[in-house]
């Protein structure tokens, strides 16, 4: 019975590892442009059904790993830095001005945010927006913990430094919310 | 705060002070008749000769950031002294409504304050006259919310100019706006920019003869750098003057004497980039000018090159990290100088160029007192833009100096950094040995009083993608306290001896201007919100107010209508050095703020964002 059992995790770790790591030449997005995305938790009167579109990439190293490479490619990071922010507001912490669910966050690089936040529809293809979803909500860990890289792939890695990725702690005790950022 | 003074006895130094005191005891300016106001009798600093400047005749107002042409922010009311400043006391304040970096200069005009804040660009009048300074007017220019997000360093503005009964600024988004002093009606309003290919507006403008000067921000989106020249009745654009690309471009014609054969040729703007590249390049304007009438001409420094990533941009880069002599009429330039060829690590040209007259060698020169980011003061003849010397105020590793011969700034190769290479201790940071905050002069003693950062930092060189009205940087960096751990510095500067008369170390960066008095007060702001007052010989801590968020504006001082000396500072923290409180930016990540957040991940516990406006004066 045991060995049953030990047999079944052993396949069963080895099909979560496949999607893992599923990488695909030609990829064909599930929904091109979430519809309907709302960035605020307020409804007037009866809350609808608000089951926001889910992201396929979300548990794909791969995909993360892209995301990672593409937000530096199309300059996130020259705005919003290795997470940490500048021009634009931090993503590693736990502040969303509009909403940390993946078609919100797809929503924003798409629309773009009135307060600064620029417009990419027609300039980053579909797939690529997603696995860039997937990257900025690793940053702060809301996507599984199988998915993320162990360590941060730039010079804030060094000898004794913690992995920044899926930091869950408040960074300090002094920091009002945010609230007029884009 | 500590004082440590550098005034060591050199034999050959002591010998040449000697014989420029016989030569210069002639030569020294005194400080005109100050109406109504009897002041101690000027002493020389320790009987050396020492740097003068041109005064105006004093009247008590402040009426552009630098309050004189020549920008010495030097004040000649002496009711405030080094012996009642310990007296003083907030007379009144004035809240903003926004709470972004204040680094702007408020002014005094015709017993009315104009206060300009930073985006969204409010323009606030308030009627001096009155008891507590009601509001009589306020503009709202509505400036395109969008251009925050292509803004590099938080959405500051360093402050309008008061010209001809109008009120002249600009606006993060590009425009350029004249209003009525009076009334607040808008007189004109031009559009510069675009906020579109990265392009903001930070910087005061500076009005000479009929002629409003602004210039662009945006070096780390990949903005190509222009000086404009607006007609102060109208605000038509008469000249441009682009930092890069084609002679015609840059306005370089057959005036253009570079004093140093390194900077002679055609279409350096050009030649010195690969391929296009100068229409990327950077080279903004984004700092201070000054105007000499006697040579009419103005002097400006333009900002990096980009991307900050070298690797991308094989050249001299010219004339990014340039100082400029212009004719304001036409824009022709007359003499430049690269401060930084090629530059490597962001360091801009655009810091203040003080006018001085200054004993050298036995002579005076009319010289440019310029304090750089790459670290040196630089003494400049302004006449033609000859390196007198160039001598360092901050710990330097980065370079070795600068070759007075050929005016080659000496690079140290193992700080260049290329693509996937990461270079430690990079001193000074990016931000400078001193960035945009002001310095001052006074005359009585002559120092200039240099506000600035103890900072250094490690770089990682990356591949820089441009995509337009996006950032176009490629680089890692990651800042910290450089030697001593302090962060900050208030440098007394001699520019007579070329060296440091003594400094005061402060825990933050300095990133406040300062004010020199006739009260031989010397003014400034620290970060965690401390306004303070210096003696401005010896630096010693005279008074200090503690406001309600940190410092980071160009403290001012006038008359009021009751004829009483009044001193105003702006208090709310922001700015590069202040964006971890004003953007609540993540200190975990030490690229955060291009770098700048790892050097200060404590200050949230030290102050907190704000936008007030405090007033003292004498009980």
């Amino acid at each position: 019975m045991r060995r049953v059992a030990c047999l079944a995790l052993v396949v069963a770790a080895s099909v979560g590892g496949c999607r893992r790591e599923e990488r695909r030449f030609r990829e064909s997005p599930p929904a091109t442009t979430p519809s309907a995305v709302r960035i605020s938790s307020l409804q007037p009167g009866t809350v609808a059904d608000t089951t926001p579109a889910s992201n396929p990439y979300e548990a794909s190293a791969y995909a993360q790993s892209e995301g990672q490479r593409l937000f530096g490619w199309y300059n996130c990071a020259g705005c919003h830095a290795n997470g940490g922010g500048g021009m634009g507001p931090a993503l590693m912490d736990d502040e969303w001005i509009y909403g940390s669910a993946p078609d919100q966050i797809y929503s924003t690089i798409v629309q773009g945010r009135p307060n600064g936040m620029p417009s990419f529809a027609g300039k980053i293809p579909s797939p690529q927006i997603w696995q860039i979803v997937t990257y900025v909500r690793s940053l702060s860990g809301l996507t599984p913990m199988t998915g993320r890289s162990a360590r941060a792939e730039h010079m804030n890695f060094y000898q004794g430094a913690q992995s920044m990725q899926g930091a869950q702690k408040p960074k300090h005790a002094f920091r009002p919310p945010a609230s007029e950022f884009p | 705060m500590t004082i440590r003074s550098s005034m060591q006895c050199r034999p050959r130094r002591v010998l040449a002070s000697v014989m420029l005191l016989l030569l210069a005891a002639c030569t020294r300016e005194d400080v005109p008749g100050r109406a109504n106001e009897p002041a101690k009798p000027a002493t020389p600093a320790g009987g050396a000769p020492r740097a003068s400047a041109v005064l105006d005749p004093e009247d008590g107002q402040w009426t552009r950031p630098a309050k004189s042409l020549s920008a010495i922010r030097y004040s000649q009311l002496a009711e405030i002294t080094a012996d009642n400043v310990k007296n003083l006391r907030p007379a009144w304040s004035f809240s903003t409504s926004v709470l972004r970096g204040h680094e702007e200069a408020p002014l005094v005009v015709n017993n009315t304050m104009y206060i300009l804040t930073p985006f969204p660009n409010l323009l606030y009048a308030l009627d001096l006259t009155k008891s507590g300074a009601p509001m009589k007017w306020m503009y709202n220019p509505k400036p395109q919310s969008e251009a925050q997000g292509v803004a590099c360093c938080d959405v500051v503005n360093r402050g309008p100019v008061f010209a001809n009964g109008m009120i002249v600024f600009t606006t993060l988004d590009n425009h350029v706006i004249a209003v009525d002093a009076a009334t607040g009606t808008e007189r004109w309003n031009t559009k510069v920019g675009e906020i579109n290919v990265g392009e903001t507006m930070t910087m005061a403008p500076l009005v000479v003869k009929n002629l409003v000067l602004v210039g662009n921000s945006g070096g780390e989106m990949g903005v190509r750098g222009w000086l404009k020249a607006l007609d102060l009745g109208s605000g038509a654009v008469r000249w441009t003057a682009y930092s890069t690309g084609p002679d015609s471009d840059v306005l370089i014609g057959p005036r253009f004497k570079p004093f140093y054969p390194s900077h002679r040729g055609k279409d350096l703007g050009v030649s010195t980039w690969p391929g296009t590249q100068w229409k990327i390049g950077g080279g903004t304007v984004w700092g201070w000018i000054s105007y000499d009438p006697a040579l009419n001409l103005v002097f400006y420094g333009t900002a990096n090159p980009g991307p900050w990533n070298p690797d991308q941009r094989p050249g001299d880069n010219k004339w990014t990290s340039t100082m400029f002599a212009r004719d304001p009429d036409t824009g022709e330039a007359v003499w430049a100088y690269q401060m930084s060829p090629h530059d490597l690590h962001d360091y801009d040209g655009v810091n203040e160029s003080l006018l001085l007259d200054v004993p050298w060698k036995g002579q005076t020169r009319k010289v440019l007192l310029h304090p750089d980011r790459n670290g040196y003061v630089y003494l400049m003849d302004r006449t033609t833009g000859e390196v007198l010397s160039a001598e360092p105020f901050v710990h330097i590793t980065t370079t070795h100096g600068v070759d007075l011969k050929s005016g080659a700034l000496q690079y140290e190769p193992s700080k260049a950094g290329h693509v996937g290479e990461v270079v430690r201790d990079i001193c000074p940071a990016s931000p400078g040995g001193k960035d945009w905050q002001p310095s001052s002069f006074s005359p009585r003693t002559g120092f200039v009083y240099l506000p600035h950062q103890n900072l250094c930092q490690d770089a990682e060189g990356l591949e820089a993608n441009y995509i337009a009205g996006t950032p176009y940087v490629g680089m890692n960096v990651r800042m910290m306290a450089g030697p001593g751990g302090h962060r900050g510095e208030l440098t007394a500067w001699d520019p007579a001896a070329a060296r440091a008369a003594w400094k005061i170390t402060e825990d933050l960066p300095v990133w406040s201007g300062t004010l020199a008095t006739a009260g031989d007060v010397v003014f400034y702001g620290t970060m965690d919100g401390w306004f303070k007052a210096i003696d401005a010989r010896t630096g010693t801590e005279l008074w200090k107010y503690k406001t309600g968020s940190g410092i980071i504006g160009q403290p001012i001082t006038y008359r009021g209508p009751d004829g009483k000396q009044y001193v105003a500072i702006m208090s709310g923290v922001g700015g590069w050095a202040g964006g971890i409180v004003a953007g609540n930016l993540d200190p975990r990540d030490s690229s955060a703020a291009l770098g700048f957040a790892a050097a200060m991940k404590d200050l949230p516990s030290k102050t907190t964002k704000g936008g007030t406006l405090y007033v003292f004066a004498l009980p």
